[in-house]
């Protein structure tokens, strides 16, 4: 337990996430559930753990009382450190000014004190709305060795979905010559996964000038990364292979939850050396009546399941009553599916009640979309939710 | 804090022989995800109660394990806690304590030194909910010296080793026998009693000096009448395991809805159990699952039917299991066939193998075998 850090993180956890409709309307995108019993930001706190980093700021803005309450002291993530561990980072208010975060860049350059506390070498930059398994530590070795002022984890996507990304140009050595946020022309297919490692000293450079420049969006992409690679500061790309999902968008969220079933799972949650850590609910286990039939599906503790089930995720403490159906879903903790109710290619988040015979969504197909239920919502008995709704009952509530 | 609790690990531990080779009675698996020492701390930590002993004899390895520091429990405390005694052999003989009164000699140091007034002791050989702030509340009330908690109606072949107590209108305990005739109907103590501290270390420094024994027979019995011992009933469900038989019964009790609900419906008293971060239970393209009690981090392609699947467990492809206990990381390959089957932990269960018990007499497989 040396004082002295070489690496912490600080984690972005802030943003609205508007483009997961009813599901972010009372939670923060990290918070969102995932999997059956995990929540989004459980992924990325693993990593952090599992890579030995033992400091971690989490950057919280938006709708943070359940992301809140879930960190806690971090205990679940072993981040319950009497010397660093798992800190909460809201904005607050300072003597001359209060400012909300108002960047990427920004929300880290209000916590520079928070950084110079622990005055590590390193800080390892991160979202939280990512699902991937990483070894944050390899990733430093490389930056080491490199000798780089700042290393980005590059992934390799089709030329066709790059203009979505932060794109890199590299040379032999995979030090970075070029770097376009966003193009609308890319010349290369190595995309910024939003995944920084810097040398603390400058970070904090970079992070003081641009909130000097009025113009700055105060974001990585947009302005840090761009200065710091005008002005000649060596920039490493670090090549990563394996599972990686942004869960920003309702079909990349469907898509990552159907990753982790089918005959070769293209996502292991099982890996006992990688082990994805989450809080516990503390369930009993779950119960599979005569009349229950599963199939190709992922169900977490305490669900009792009495009706159909097939190719869902299914979180805990869920009810599925005699007679209904679930397919190609996903469904939220403590959700209750009753009796001859059908949910079909749909989300439905926590809480949820689907009343008796209610139909939600429509069979997977050409031209049908995903349903989402937001959190607590009660579908009437009997009433039926065409393919594509956005349930909201939250909407207007603080 | 008002009271303080003490766990016997490994009271009567020849009776499941098989199940406590290699733990104690308090870490026999159970329910899928539970170990019976599960049950006493959840109803303890339930009622308030903050500091808790648990007395250990023999291979408490398994129990160390599954406490660890208490944090599942909330035990793990700046002030009480849990702590766990290993066995305190006397430094001029070899021979362990042989029964409660023994054990408690052992610890007399913890007893002396809790502030709490009053003591909680139980075996931890039972499946039950109970209550204990409100048996600590009548305990009170009658300003008892001892509270001994018992079950009422017809005494079942478990129970012949209990207690018979016989109380007067206001639960004041007259009369006791050591042992419970199978098929009378009695209230029968169900080895929990709740004691003044201070009076609990001098009886126990009485009981030494007179060479004195056994709990019941030596400090119960003889002062019925000159202290004033009170009975407190348990009306709920009691699933009390003392054979491989009968824990393979109470074990299948739980694929009752209504049996279930009375253990992890009571959203007062949740039972606690050591976290172990499984990944949720995944179902293949062709598992066919019935009637089962599954917990999570569970892998399933073929056939389950009326069984119980604790943490890890995986079955293979075209495999049938019915009517079988598989503990945690049991490994059954494809084309295999169990009925009436129990493995312990980490058992492998080869390809094409057929094992069947029946239910009076499970197969048992004992841990870290392969077959």
């Amino acid at each position: 337990m040396r004082k002295h850090k070489k690496c912490i993180a600080m984690l972005l956890a802030g943003g609205q996430g508007s483009r997961l409709l009813a599901l972010t309307t009372k939670v923060a995108k990290p918070a969102v559930s995932f999997g059956g019993k995990y929540r989004i930001i459980d992924f990325t706190l693993s990593n952090c753990t599992n890579s030995n980093i033992d400091t971690v700021g989490v950057l919280t803005q938006y709708q943070p009382l359940i992301l809140n309450e879930y960190i806690g002291n971090g205990q679940p993530w072993d981040l319950d450190r009497s010397y660093g561990g798992v800190h909460i980072l809201p904005p607050y208010q300072a003597k001359d000014k209060m400012d909300w975060y108002r960047g990427t860049a920004n929300a880290i350059y209000q916590n520079i004190d928070f950084i110079k506390n622990y005055n590590p070498d390193h800080v390892l930059v991160l979202s939280g709305d990512h699902i991937y398994k990483m070894d944050y530590n390899d990733m430093l070795e490389y930056h080491i060795e490199k000798g780089a002022d700042c290393t980005i984890a590059t992934l390799t996507v089709p030329l066709s979905d790059a203009s979505r990304f932060g794109i890199m140009n590299v040379d032999k050595d995979f030090i970075i010559t070029e770097f376009e946020e966003k193009p609308k022309q890319p010349k290369s297919n190595q995309a910024s996964m939003g995944i920084y490692i810097f040398k603390t000293d400058k970070l904090i450079e970079y992070l003081t000038r641009d909130e000097l420049d009025e113009n700055s969006a105060n974001d990585f992409g947009k302005n840090i990364i761009p200065n710091m690679l005008n002005e000649g500061n060596k920039m490493a790309a670090y090549p990563f292979k394996g599972y990686w999902k942004d869960v920003g968008t309702i079909a990349s969220l469907w898509d990552a939850n159907m990753d982790l079933i089918g005959e070769e799972p293209l996502f292991d949650v099982y890996d006992p050396f990688w082990k994805i850590h989450s809080r516990n609910v503390g369930a009993e286990p779950q119960y599979l009546a005569p009349t229950a039939k599963v199939s190709n599906s992922l169900i977490s503790g305490g669900a009792k399941i009495e009706g159909t089930v097939e190719n869902s995720v299914i979180g805990s403490n869920v009810v599925i009553k005699k007679g209904a159906k679930v397919i190609d879903s996903v469904i939220f903790n403590n959700a209750v599916i009753e009796n001859d109710a059908v949910v079909n290619y749909s989300i439905i988040d926590e809480s949820v009640v689907v009343k008796e015979a209610s139909h939600v969504g429509e069979a997977k197909g050409e031209g049908i979309g995903i349903t989402i239920i937001g959190r607590n919502t009660v579908v009437e008995s009997g009433s039926v939710i065409p393919h594509g709704q956005n349930i909201d009952s939250a909407k207007g509530d603080k | 804090m008002l009271a303080a609790g003490i766990i016997f690990a490994d009271i009567h531990i020849k009776q499941t022989k098989e199940l406590t080779a290699l733990r104690t009675i308090a870490s026999i698996p159970f329910g899928g995800r539970y170990r019976l020492v599960d049950f006493a701390l959840s109803n303890l930590v339930n009622a308030n109660i903050a500091k808790v002993g648990i007395i250990t004899k023999q291979n408490y390895q398994s129990l160390m394990d599954h406490i660890g520091s208490g944090k599942d429990w909330d035990l793990s405390r700046r002030n009480g806690g849990v702590y766990i005694f290993p066995p305190f052999g006397h430094h001029r003989s070899e021979i362990l304590y042989e029964n409660r009164l023994e054990a408690l000699q052992t610890v007399m140091n913890f007893i002396n030194k809790c502030q709490e007034e009053h003591l909680i002791l139980m075996d931890c050989d039972c499946v039950n909910v109970v209550d204990y702030s409100k048996a600590l509340k009548e305990h009170i009330k009658n300003n008892a010296d001892m509270t001994i908690v018992y079950r009422h109606g017809e005494v079942t072949e478990d129970a012949k080793n209990y207690m018979t107590l016989e109380m007067d209108d206001n639960k004041r305990i007259h009369a006791a026998t050591i042992t419970s005739k199978v098929g009378e109907v009695a209230s029968t103590s169900i080895n929990v009693w709740i004691v003044k501290r201070k009076l609990l270390s001098s009886l126990i420094s009485e009981a030494k000096a007179s060479g004195a024994t056994s709990l019941r027979r030596d400090i119960i019995l003889p002062n019925l009448n000159r202290l004033r011992i009170f009975g407190f009933e348990h009306t709920g469900l009691h699933l009390h395991i003392d054979s491989l038989e009968n824990y393979f019964a109470n074990n299948m009790k739980l694929l009752d809805p209504s049996i279930r609900s009375q253990i992890f419906d009571n959203e007062e008293l949740p039972i606690y159990t050591k976290v172990r971060d499984s990944a949720p239970t995944k179902y293949g393209f062709d598992a066919q699952v019935e009637n089962s009690f599954i917990a999570e981090g569970c892998v399933i392609e073929g056939t389950v039917k009326n069984s119980i699947l604790f943490r890890g467990v995986k079955v293979g492809k075209n495999s049938v299991v019915e009517n079988a206990i598989l503990m945690q990381d049991t490994n059954v390959e494809d084309n295999v066939n169990l009925n009436y089957v129990i493995s312990d932990k980490n058992v492998i269960i080869r390809s094409k193998q057929t094992l069947s018990g029946c239910k009076k007499i499970p197969y048992y497989i004992g841990k870290n075998i392969m077959v």
